[in-house]
């Protein structure tokens, strides 16, 4: 076992300290609504730990001299600092020691795929029980946002530079841009084309994953460092890019506007009544709350029999929010196997759980329908080549496999891509054959004074690349705005 | 929040909004559209411009009260306010170098053929405008279009309360017949664009038809608003809203624009409770 560097650790500790004694067992569980109970409705999933519970699962922790954890985490977190906090009681510090590199611990911590990252890295991954670091996190998270906002953790501000940058979007790139700008001493203004912050986090990921109130006082506590966020301006319509930097004054914009738009099967029938891109069919239970209709004005369609197509998160946020519109069967259709599937194990699981039930190795051919509306997906099986020099193993159809699987409606979760709408009337911004903003690792553009990062550069991604490269481009962002302006 | 500096009735059913907008007033152009969302329960619905003043800094648009919200909508007078107005959204249409030009416009999709035909007028066209409704009283905007520098003016109503008797497709043909046209351009109900299309098809006269397919954000993101075009799946909110009547497939529209009309009739059932006005 390593021993404790206590001088490493962040804000070096006093010496009398307590050597830290890692114990040993299993993960702590984290305490979650009932399977059946949670099918039905869209309170959060997961309660989160207790004080007890996370100072336990902090306990395990080895608190390595070097520690692996943090070279898995996109942000580079100093995650061996804040579980030490943890051990030491000392929450706020936790929380200051996140929001040093991550803006929005309460959101990660929930919605980070943590088994890819920095739990794999963990040193205690070879035994099959990392740190549970995601659920630490999103305890320090919900501790700080338990506190009235005066007293959160709301990171030093530099001395106002007189810059001031326009930021498009409010999604996790553009959120993490612009906390990372006002921390650096600049203006920052987030535009927003919808009405409500937090983009994909907002529209996408549902209340039982991500309950709006987090999210909303995630955000409040970003708008407390000085951040505004105006809504409903869409950019390239309301505003272009160059009037941004003319008209309306700012001296530098980043461009986070993600990958909105849907993508669909491409297949026969895939605009028939009761096919739903998962975009639309989230946006319409999440934003505008359709799960309340009528008392909420937006309506959806409560399918009886459900067929998500995917097998990414979205597929699962979307499968799940069917049962819990009260679907009486939700099929999962993935060309590949549960292996393979994209999405973050605890939500499979819990797909699972609830009931979701998964047909794997198929791929739909058609959708087919009576009178407009949908009736049934025709589905080829599949069968996965062997690897090839990546590894990596294809899907084939096996011939003349096709089925019939009776439902009414189809969601199809097989991506997004690009929503060049934002580079309207912006036309010395170099976009790729695709669409997406061409931009640099530091996010800078064709365009002088113009970065760009998350989504719409490198494509559809997770909200925490999203964020490191927001903040990236933020850094960058400074430097062009103290040297060149 | 968003003003209401302005409210007209122009029908039993119809009415005229408009609101403080000074930015998009700014930007607006013939045949764009704004979502509209009245509170925090709202939905987001389409409206297309019917009118702007860039100078004054305010945009109007006109809607007929059918459901829940277009109703919750008449319920508002000058001095309320509207949660969110999102806009210009969509691809303004296009008014340049159209030669002859037939503007038709059926319903409340006069509303969109005013300021089309204005914009047509002002870069040079020779504009002529069809007008249909059912009958006289649902004849809207015809002071204003008499405004304009317009070849001609057609009002058509399918009772003959009001000019010809008949329907918007029988001068549309008319003027096809005669050699009259270089373009048209057409907005109203599907089924009416559908004959409108099917009527110059024949004559080989190009012909624009401004779709109104139902939307969530307006911004591309949801794919509700798609419609087929020429065999490609297009997006009404950023592709559109106007496309190539010819190539556009109306059956698949009509279709999609029904999908929620049990819903909605739920929700205009449990609306009706607590109104005065009988929906």
């Amino acid at each position: 076992m390593p021993p404790l560097d206590d001088t490493a650790r962040s804000g070096s500790a006093p010496a009398e300290r307590p050597r830290h004694k890692p114990t040993r067992g299993p993960r702590m569980p984290m305490p979650e609504r009932d399977a059946k109970e949670r099918a039905s409705i869209f309170d959060e999933v997961g309660y989160g730990y207790s004080s007890e519970m996370a100072l336990e699962e902090a306990m395990r922790c080895l608190q390595c001299k070097n520690p692996t954890c943090q070279t898995g985490c996109p942000v580079n977190i100093d995650i061996r600092g804040f579980i030490g906090a943890i051990i030491e009681g000392d929450h706020p510090r936790g929380v200051a020691v996140i929001k040093d590199r991550n803006a929005l611990p309460a959101v990660c911590g929930r919605v980070c795929p943590q088994e890819s990252q920095c739990e794999s890295a963990c040193v205690l991954a070879k035994t099959g029980s990392p740190i549970a670091i995601g659920r630490l996190e999103r305890f320090l998270g919900d501790s700080d946002l338990a506190c009235e906002l005066e007293r959160r953790c709301v990171p030093a501000k530099a001395p106002a530079s007189g810059f001031r940058c326009a930021i498009v979007g409010s999604g996790p790139a553009g959120l993490a841009c612009a906390g990372e700008l006002a921390q650096l001493g600049h203006a920052a203004t987030i535009f927003e084309s919808l009405h409500a912050p937090g983009g994909v986090l907002s529209y996408g990921i549902p209340e039982f994953r991500l309950p709006k109130d987090i999210l909303s006082a995630e955000i409040e506590t970003l708008s407390a460092l000085g951040v505004e966020i105006v809504t409903d301006t869409v950019v390239g319509q309301l505003v272009t890019i160059p009037e941004l930097l003319s008209e309306e004054g700012f001296d530098a914009v980043f461009i986070g506007s993600g990958a909105g738009l849907p993508v669909f099967l491409g297949v026969p029938g895939e605009n028939l009544n009761g096919v739903y891109s998962a975009n639309e069919f989230l946006t319409r239970v999440n934003l505008m709350r359709a799960y309340e209709f009528p008392k909420a004005d937006t309506p959806v369609w409560r399918g009886r029999k459900v067929a998500v197509v995917g097998g990414g998160n979205v597929a699962m946020d979307s499968a799940r929010t069917a049962l819990r519109l009260g679907a009486e069967e939700v099929f999962l259709i993935y060309r590949r196997t549960e292996e393979e599937m994209p999405a973050r194990k605890e939500e499979v699981h819990h797909a699972r759980d609830e009931g979701v039930e998964f047909k794997m190795l198929c791929s739909p051919v058609e959708i087919v329908g009576r009178d407009g509306f949908v009736t049934g997906v025709v589905a080829s099986r599949m069968e996965l080549t062997d690897p090839d020099e990546s590894g990596r193993r294809a899907p084939v159809c096996v011939m003349d496999s096709e089925f019939t699987i009776d439902c009414d409606t189809v969601i199809s979760a097989v991506g997004t891509r690009a929503n060049a709408l934002m580079a309207n009337g912006a036309p010395d911004l170099e976009l790729t054959n695709r669409g997406y903003v061409v931009a640099d690792e530091l996010g800078s553009t064709s365009m002088s004074g113009v970065f760009a990062g998350g989504d719409i550069v490198t494509g559809a991604a997770t909200v925490i690349l999203a964020m490191g490269a927001g903040k990236t481009a933020a850094q960058a962002m400074d430097r062009w705005l103290r040297e060149s302006r | 929040m968003f003003r209401i500096i302005h409210k007209r009735q122009l029908s039993d059913a119809v009415f005229e909004m408009g609101v403080e907008a000074p930015k998009i007033a700014a930007k607006a152009r013939a045949g764009q559209f704004l979502m509209v969302r009245i509170d925090e329960r709202g939905e987001r619905i389409p409206l297309t411009f019917s009118d702007w003043s860039a100078e004054e800094g305010w945009v109007r648009f006109i809607f007929m009260r059918v459901g829940k919200t277009t109703h919750s909508l008449s319920h508002l007078e000058v001095g309320d306010s509207l949660l969110d107005v999102v806009g210009p959204l969509g691809v303004p249409t296009h008014v340049d170098s159209l030669g002859r030009v037939a503007v038709v416009g059926g319903g409340v999709g006069v509303a969109v053929a005013y300021p089309v035909a204005r914009a047509m007028a002002e870069a040079g066209a020779k504009v002529s405008v069809i007008i249909g409704a059912r009958n006289n009283d649902l004849l809207i905007l015809e002071d204003e279009l008499r405004a304009l520098p317009l070849e001609r003016l057609i009002i058509v109503t399918d009772d003959g309360s009001a000019g010809i008797k008949g329907l918007v497709t029988h001068p549309l043909k008319e003027m096809c017949e005669a050699g009259e046209l270089d373009a048209a351009f057409a907005v109203g109900p599907a089924i009416m664009m559908k004959f409108c299309a099917a009527t110059t098809r024949e004559f080989e006269v190009p012909t624009t038809v401004s779709l109104n397919p139902i939307m969530v954000d307006g911004t591309g993101m949801c794919g509700a608003c798609r419609v087929s075009v020429g065999g490609e799946t297009k997006f009404g909110c950023v592709d559109g809203p106007d496309f190539d009547g010819h190539a556009v497939d109306f059956e698949e529209l009509m279709s999609r624009q029904r999908v929620y009309s049990d819903l909605e009739r739920e929700a205009d059932a449990e609306y009706a409770q607590g109104c005065q006005c009988h929906l």
